[in-house]
């Protein structure tokens, strides 16, 4: 490396990690920060080259434009969007910009970005999916750089890998080094579930968030939009669902046009929004606007007065879930849906008398888990009408429901042995699988707990190569109930960062001092672009967080 | 039934997708609403007043020693008009009218002593006490000095509700209110991460709405030294992460002493010595000790050099500066983890014990620097606090040193020896809110008893309080707001309200509401559990 990109990524870089100790602290991993030869990349791409040359870049006229044999022009707002977006990213900070003349390029500098869709549909104009391919490739070298993609989603991701290849010298002016990078994903389905049941994520916050996921290059949203305390969806078709089962009826909802908002904001960033309707349990908030809905619990031969899940015996259930998901499916544009279908407590069926007959009429004897089943068999065949496909969290499997081969299994539950068992199990019957158990970042703990967020690889576990590319990637779960506006995003940031580079990286990028290194200087972009992504450890970002 | 309309979300108790929860508590209102922390005596009656928003008053009782010219008080009516109204849409018909039958126009602010004490700093004596009486025609707040009328100001302002109308509503009350310690802290670290004016200023601000009144500024230590010296410059601008955009300057200093002031806060600085002091070395030569490999100095540093002379002129000059920028009467001077591996490895420093005789004991070469030290900060005319290691080691202390016990093991067992010993202490062990932990673990910071050891009376009396301590490793400007409140407010009302106040569930909901009304003042306090508030955080 260079001695000048040497000192620049010193100046740049965070804090010595001293490890000295505080009153009384028993640290775990005590890693000392030494600048990576990567740089601040995050996640680290699949093949990178980065040269000692380094090229100034002209703050004030630097350029991002369409190559001239890009499929996408100036109307393709997504990427002027983005251009607009990463100029501000990387130049945004510049005090005063410096002379705006026209001029020639000097010797030692880059003044444009030339973004190339080389695809003859960019789909620019289209949502991102399952199968979007994301690749890109990107040359930094005079005269110009050149980001090259099939696809828009493949330049959303380079743009992003190019902000991240610039850097501040010594007198504040921004520089980058020869490079060339050819990228795309290990893992297509790289996702954050953020849950606004539990507590109500204001619209602001959500942006944020999708924002900081672009940053990682996140490209789904699981939106477990409601549950037990709280239903915010606001439903063109069921209004009295919000209207009695959110925390307030105006205050605490997302409007239609909200969701529009937060779906088109998504899709500029190459983000999916998948939204989650859990049923049949997890619905307490449903039964205060739908009569019915809800089965009745029984202490002895009385009603209780308190409700179990979703009732399943019922054909008003049906029609209800069938009206509800063509909605949902029209409102929603990605191919899929979660479906939900954890916890389902049975002790309120089991009291329940009509359920009881329904059992035996049916033949279930007491096996409540294929009540579950029967329910959740004709939910699968509602949602198959609406041209979904469908995502359930793992239990529905484990209790041997009849499931579409494109069904994606979310696996949540148990230690580490139990969740390999259970990728092996899924995979062997031959579906497609994604991971969350090691990755519940509502769960915290004292000291540098990305470490072992950054470990688990969900392809670690016994099965065949066609086992293994049934894995489409994993979740960063926060679940709601410690969590809102006030401290949500410095808990998710850089702790999900570690799960984006597992999902994105190569296998093999494993060396955890050289993540450390990154990350930091990775947390320490995230604060300067506005997100308040909390600290690794003992350290300092040359522009702090602004608010409080 | 007012109540039930501030009261925030039910908490159902379901639980998510794989949680398994500690103590369910389920949300009731409180009788007491959202008192936080609860006053000694409270009587709140079922008869309801209105409050006219915009034309409602806080005046200086005729009889008050303070008037117009006590800015500190004026400052505070201000604000706490601006709390308690300032979420109000459109101020009504301001035209002066009597007050209706059933409303309370004025809360008349009324200081009996005849020193009120407006333009001094507070201190550990200083008069918290309060009486408040919330009836017609007028509510009157009577203390015998500004800082007792500056609780009752809180205490007011968390009686207010809003009823079904929006329509700001109080019921008729009487309060008589005093700390059960004298010393309620809140301690910052600003070494290991450098925290922006603007965070320490907001925190300041939620302490008063908890009733602290201590802010211990961890201001130096090894990671960096952020304080802008006047006498040793080169301190900061060597040991600061950045020599301009990480330091306090004395001007933020100052503004920090008088915005704490002006909220009964007072401010102790902490400049630990001997041990982490590794960012002090970088601006002061021979300040630290040379550690040793072998027979050669190995190029690193251990703690401060306790034997040579120019040690001691330096402490002297940097706390005869910090002595007079700092009003406060203590100054804390640490004493913590001293690791004595270097100046074990070091021949000069063998060579001075085996001259003053004390052998392979190193704590015997610490108390000799820390005794040093104490007759320094002595000449300075102030009185110090110190970490339990300072006790513990036998250094021969001032009656009136407050020794600070942090240490997880033996708590009981120290609090009692140093009682015994005759010496004031404060309490932070079990109050390390930088650990955190999956659930609400608040209730285990409000559970504590810090009287709970064997002792006599006598002993107990010497126990003036606690701390709650937020190090620096994991939090900065980012996260340390919302990581410090609502739990720190479990600490609040374990150190103000009566030792009989305990029952969990009432202290869940007065909390719950407490919190919610935090983040309506813009303080990002985080939730205790599943809930929403009224008025959501407005930041990101």
């Amino acid at each position: 490396m260079s001695a000048t990109l040497r000192l620049a990524l010193l100046l740049l870089a965070v804090a010595v990690c001293q490890g000295y100790q505080s009153n009384d602290i028993d640290e775990e991993d005590e890693l000392v920060y030494e600048p990576s030869k990567y740089g601040s990349l995050w996640p680290l791409p699949q093949k990178v080259r980065v040269s000692e040359v380094s090229f100034k870049l002209p703050s004030a006229s630097f350029k991002i434009v369409d190559a001239k044999e890009s499929s996408a022009g100036p109307s393709c707002s997504l990427l002027q969007n983005a251009y607009r977006r990463y100029y501000e990213y990387m130049f945004g900070s510049v005090r005063k910009p410096g002379y705006v003349k026209s001029r020639a390029a000097g010797p030692s500098e880059i003044s444009e970005l030339q973004v190339w869709i080389t695809s003859a549909d960019s789909e620019c104009d289209s949502y991102p999916s399952l199968t979007s391919d994301e690749s890109y490739e990107l040359t930094v070298d005079q005269p110009n750089a050149v980001l090259k993609a099939s696809k828009v989603w493949g330049a959303l991701r380079g743009l992003e890998t190019f902000s991240q290849l610039v850097y501040e010298d010594a007198y504040g002016a921004k520089n980058i080094n020869s490079t060339t990078i050819s990228d795309f994903p290990r893992f297509a389905h790289r996702g954050i579930l953020l849950d606004t049941s539990r507590h109500f994520l204001p619209i602001k916050v959500i942006l944020a968030n999708l924002e900081a996921m672009a940053m990682n290059k996140f490209n789904v949203f699981h939106w477990h939009i409601v549950d037990d305390p709280s239903f915010p969806y606001l439903s063109r078709t069921f209004p009295q669902l919000s209207q009695q089962g959110a925390y307030h009826p105006y205050t605490h909802v997302y409007t239609p046009a909200d969701v529009k908002m937060i779906i088109e904001f998504a899709r500029l960033r190459g983000i999916r929004v998948i939204p989650e309707f859990d049923t049949p349990g997890h619905t307490q908030s449903w039964g205060k606007g739908q009569k019915d809905l809800l089965t009745p619990c029984y202490s002895g031969t009385t009603p209780s007065g308190t409700f179990g899940p979703v009732n399943p015996i019922l054909n008003t259930t049906y029609s209800f879930m069938r009206q509800l998901f063509s909605e949902i499916s029209s409102v929603f544009p990605d191919a899929y849906v979660h479906l939900g279908g954890d916890e389902v407590d049975f002790s309120c069926w089991r009291s329940n008398p009509d359920i009881q007959n329904f059992m035996e009429q049916q033949g279930f004897g007491q096996d409540y888990s294929k009540l579950e089943s029967f329910y959740i068999q004709k939910l699968l065949d509602i949602v198959t009408t609406t041209q979904k496909g469908y995502m359930i969290w793992q239990e529905v499997f484990d209790n041997g429901v009849k499931l579409k081969p494109d069904t994606l299994i979310h696996v949540w539950k148990g230690n580490q042995q139990q969740y390999k068992d259970e990728m092996a199990n899924i995979t062997s019957a031959g579906y497609h699988t994604l991971l969350s158990t090691p990755w519940y970042l509502n769960r915290i703990s004292y000291g540098q707990d990305w470490q072992g967020v950054y470990r688990a690889d969900p392809q670690d576990f016994k099965g065949t190569e066609a086992q293994k590319k049934l894995v489409i990637g994993g979740e960063a779960c926060l679940w709601g109930e410690y969590v809102d506006a006030t401290n949500l995003t410095p808990r998710l940031w850089p702790r999900a960062s570690a799960v984006a580079e597992r999902l994105w990286s190569a296998k093999e990028v494993t060396d955890i001092s050289d993540a450390y290194s990154r990350l930091s200087m990775h947390r320490c972009r995230l604060v300067e672009r506005g997100i308040p992504a909390e600290p690794l450890f003992t350290s300092f970002c040359p522009h702090e967080y602004k608010g409080v």
